[in-house]
């Protein structure tokens, strides 16, 4: 098996890291933020993001800071792609109230978050994002890009529908530890 | 390696890669000025179709002319050998899984089909991931379906990142002013098997590559960083005499045409000759990593094609297609 030991969960109301919880104060969104300041702290363009990449983000850095791992591949996938912000977008461009916004606009492709954190963690191997039914069909999609090259790969779910509501599975494929 | 076997383009040019590929011999343009296609909309340039398309409609149509000339008993879209993977950046109206269930429902295909959503890149990533499931052994046949119409809500987001030509796009011209939005459908089935007719032109995917610039969401890196690693990648084992033809994405902005010509640069490629799709069909998004590969792919008669595209995200992409296998 190519799966590692190493795997994150977040939802709304916990987050859990190779299967023991992390304590958190805050739920939602703001939870993520209570998170990028206790993992992070230090990259303000956090705060520029749409919730969709915040939690990526703040998955990839909690992953990668406790695993010592460097991915080199990053492949999410979700069942909704950018909705969320899509809507956020779509509310900028109302008739009666027309003034499209260039940031939020940026943010209406999902594949965008695995570019955030290919920034962060200075990644310049592949970054994929996929649209699937469900998780299962990830899998096949992860070892067939393995099985064409070495590498350690992060990968997982990445879902955000609503502002306060997301689900990451995410986790890190290559040799076992 | 695996085997193109069917392909399909559906544009404002015209229906049928053959009526596509001589629209463009003929140096027919799709691109027209728009002024009230969309409410509040400023005028743009574009390549539309005439009349509101379907989504579902124009990919089921797409997937059903790429198989017209292919009687083959090894081959069905209803098999649970054959996987439909989807490139698509918008969707059917900001849905993108819903119309690539109902475009393989039509098929009765019994697999749950796969997206691919990963910016401009789209249709070369689904091209990569159809070799990979293919060269993995987990199915026999890929249906690679390319799709994306122009709405408000594209438009208007491209406007306001001041991204768009108010005229038809000039690539890798001093003059460039920025790129055009475009409509299409195209269908490559790939196969592990070469099921077409002997001495009949045909080509194979042979390498592909994707790579991240990790250096900002909405720019390309100015060295060509990710464009160049994918060249790299895909040139392996391959002499620079034996390319006859590199399909660049040449999207007419200032930064992506820099970025294409230093990446090709630095891979010493700046000699062989180029395809600019963009004139004739504008960005069609989703569905131009497929419609070019067709077009670049039929324009070579023998040797070795280079597809590469670039996007949002960072992400960067090139296959390399064997023609005359």
């Amino acid at each position: 098996m190519l799966k590692t030991e190493h795997y994150i969960v977040i939802t709304p109301r916990s987050v859990v890291l190779n299967g023991k919880a992390i304590e958190v104060n805050e739920t939602g969104s703001k939870m993520l933020v209570e998170l990028y300041r206790r993992y992070v702290g230090d990259y303000p363009k956090f705060f520029k993001m749409d919730t969709l990449c915040r939690l990526g983000f703040i998955a990839a850095e909690i992953l990668i800071k406790e695993s010592g791992r460097s991915p080199d591949a990053v492949i999410l996938a979700n069942r909704s792609a950018s909705i969320k912000n899509d809507t956020d977008y779509l509310a900028t461009i109302s008739e009666g109230n027309y003034y499209p916004s260039p940031a939020l606009f940026v943010y209406t492709l999902p594949n965008i978050v695995t570019g955030e954190i290919a920034i962060r963690q200075a990644i310049q191997g592949e970054t994929a994002f996929y649209i699937l039914d469900q998780e299962e069909q990830l899998e096949p999609i992860i070892l067939s890009t393995l099985h064409s090259k070495r590498s350690t790969v992060l990968a997982g779910w990445c879902e955000c529908s609503k502002e306060n509501e997301f689900y990451a599975k995410i986790q890190l494929y290559g040799t076992i530890d | 390696m695996v085997y193109c076997i069917g392909h399909s383009i559906i544009s404002p040019l015209g229906e049928g890669s053959q009526a596509n590929f001589e629209a463009v011999q003929a140096g027919r343009s799709g691109l027209k000025i728009y002024s009230d296609r969309f409410a509040d909309v400023e005028p743009f340039c574009a390549s539309l179709f005439d009349t509101p398309q379907d989504f579902v409609e124009l990919c089921v149509r797409s997937a059903q002319q790429s198989v017209v000339s292919l009687q083959h008993s090894a081959f069905s879209l209803a098999s649970k050998d054959t996987i439909f993977i989807l490139s698509t950046t918008k969707g059917d109206n900001l849905n993108l899984l819903r119309p690539a269930q109902q475009i393989a429902a039509h098929f009765g295909n019994p697999n749950p089909p796969i997206v691919v959503s990963n910016a401009c890149t789209s249709g070369v990533c689904a091209q990569i991931t159809a070799m990979r499931l293919l060269e993995a052994g987990l199915y026999q046949h890929a249906v690679v379906v390319g799709c994306d119409l122009q709405t408000r809500f594209i438009v208007s987001g491209f406007q306001s990142f001041k991204a768009l030509s108010p005229e038809p796009c000039l690539p890798f011209s001093e003059e460039r002013k920025g790129l055009n939005l475009g409509e299409a459908a195209a269908t490559i089935i790939y196969s592990r098997e070469r099921l077409s007719v002997s001495g009949e032109r045909c080509w194979a995917l042979e390498a592909g590559a994707i790579h991240n610039d990790a250096n900002h969401l909405s720019a390309p890196s100015r060295t060509g960083e990710g464009a160049y690693q994918c060249l790299m990648d895909v040139l392996q084992g391959v002499k620079k005499e034996e390319i006859g033809l590199i399909g660049v994405h040449g999207t007419a902005t200032l930064y992506n045409d820099a970025m294409e010509q230093t990446a090709l640069e630095r891979a010493g490629l700046q000699e062989i000759p180029r395809s600019v799709l963009k004139p004739y069909f504008g960005h069609t998004m989703g569905a131009a990593g497929v419609l070019e590969t067709i077009l670049c792919a039929m324009a070579v008669e023998k040797g070795y094609v280079i597809k590469m595209l670039s996007g949002f995200g960072g992400v960067n992409a090139a296959i390399r297609l064997k023609t005359e296998c």
